[in-house]
């Protein structure tokens, strides 16, 4: 199976997530949690076989235009609204090995903030040629890239003027089923991200930081579009060199 | 001073917010053309070995209400117990079934659906056998970090009692939220985030 070569044949349980970087479930400021958030303790407990495999997503399942949202649900010779950007990155796990293989699926609004939903309700029009969704699976060295519109921000109702900052949707597919992560990336400069009940759910500044992807003029094309670069790390495994390893394991 | 371990932080998780149908399951969101299929819709085919089962439950809040808006994945071993996973090393897992699906809860009354096969039992890590179980992750709008649970069979009652994980649960009574309902083969599940019948959560 050429398409799992590249993923290395790892056995070892991952590192244990760190509650206290990751928002809690129950975060007030965010009104939607408050009946969503499990009260009691999580029961603590260290990856089986259950936990350390995943399943494997082939390069072959993509389409060609699946890292272009510019183009992917636009008719034949247009191309959606709004400032041109590329977003790109790698994947990376705890101890900054590149994970290949890994599924990227992303959603966002388009330029004026409105999403293609139909229980969306902004008075923001619809772009015809946007859908809002794309994938991307990592190369070898852990790298994917997509091109895009930069969304616009919108209101949502929470308190009574919140609004959401321009944001990209990330669904994170790695080697193993812990590893699975959602986020969402943010841009440089927008100073909307603090004023965000949302963003405001994660108790460390820093881990909002590694949130907010910075304008990547080196990779920026000129007279096309601009680059924003975001890195994502996902749950690092334990070495194997010193575990028992009784039968089945 | 001492070395710099050089470990990086894992990337900060946020809720899949109100429209995780958009990027995860496009084509039931109502956005087609982008994707042929929706990923995960479809976990068997005429050819995979096993008995076949149906799965399916709701997402219910701290106020009884079933959430229309969440995104449910599972991850399976075949009905031998083998993991269809490159981190699999006591053998090849049955080509015909990938072990992993996804499902939307519905616009109308929350439910997801799973159409897949019984696992076989897999090993807990000292070899002893854990019961037959499905992996659950659940993400939603007002869900900060997805959940992971599992789900138990009802009719394997000698195999949960032995189970390592059910058997870590300190309130008794409470391992039950971790065990199915329904019967062969059509099982029900349901999970409630809150309340006297709060779904066991790991934090694994």
């Amino acid at each position: 199976m050429s398409e799992t070569e590249n993923r290395k044949r790892e056995t070892g349980a991952f590192f244990q997530r760190d509650r206290d970087w990751h928002p809690p479930a129950f975060a007030p400021g965010y009104k939607t949690s408050v009946l969503r958030s499990p009260r009691k303790a999580l029961l603590s407990l260290d990856n089986t076989i259950s936990e350390i495999t995943g399943p494997v997503f082939g390069h072959s399942m993509l389409g060609e235009l699946d890292n272009d949202l510019i183009h992917n649900f636009a008719k034949p010779g247009e191309s959606a609204i709004g400032e041109r950007i590329i977003v790109h990155g790698r994947v990376l796990d705890e101890r900054g090995r590149p994970v290949a293989g890994a599924l990227l699926e992303f959603w966002q609004a388009n330029a004026g903030g409105r999403y293609r939903h139909k229980k969306e309700s902004y008075l923001a029009p619809l772009d015809p040629n946007f859908g809002g969704c794309g994938r991307a699976i990592t190369d070898e060295n852990g790298y994917y890239g997509f091109r895009t519109i930069r969304p616009g921000a919108y209101p949502w109702p929470n308190g009574v003027n919140d609004w959401r900052p321009a944001h990209i949707h990330f669904s994170v597919f790695g080697h193993g089923f812990a590893q699975r992560l959602i986020t969402q990336m943010y841009f440089e400069g927008d100073p909307m991200i603090w004023k965000c009940p949302i963003v405001g759910t994660i108790p460390d500044r820093r881990a909002i930081e590694q949130l907010i992807a910075p304008l990547d003029w080196a990779n920026t094309i000129p007279m096309d579009a601009r680059a924003y670069k975001f890195d994502i790390v996902l749950r690092g495994r334990r070495s194997t060199f010193f575990e028992n390893r009784p039968e089945g394991n | 001073m001492v070395q710099d371990l050089g470990y990086l932080k894992e990337t900060a998780s946020q809720t899949a917010g109100p429209y995780v149908h958009i990027g995860l399951t496009p084509n039931f969101g109502g956005i087609s053309g982008v994707f042929e299929s929706d990923l995960g819709s479809a976990m068997v085919n005429d050819e995979t070995l096993g008995p076949r089962i149906a799965v399916t439950g709701r997402v219910i809040d701290g106020a009884g209400a079933p959430l229309k808006d969440a995104l449910i994945e599972i991850w399976q071993a075949d009905a031998a117990g083998l993991y269809n996973s490159p981190s699999e090393t006591r053998g090849a897992a049955d080509p015909n079934f990938t072990g992993w699906g996804r499902s939307p809860t519905s616009a109308e009354d929350g439910t997801f659906v799973f159409e897949t096969i019984k696992p076989g039992r897999v090993p807990f890590k000292n070899g002893r056998l854990m019961a037959p179980h499905i992996s659950f992750w659940i993400v939603a709008r007002g869900i900060n970090i997805g959940l992971h649970t599992r789900m138990y069979f009802p009719d394997e009652a000698a195999a949960n009692a032995e189970d390592p994980l059910l058997q870590r649960i300190e309130h008794r009574h409470r391992a039950e939220t971790l065990v199915a309902g329904g019967q062969s083969p059509n099982y029900v599940f349901d999970i409630h985030l809150q309340g006297e019948k709060e779904t066991v959560f790991l934090d694994i």
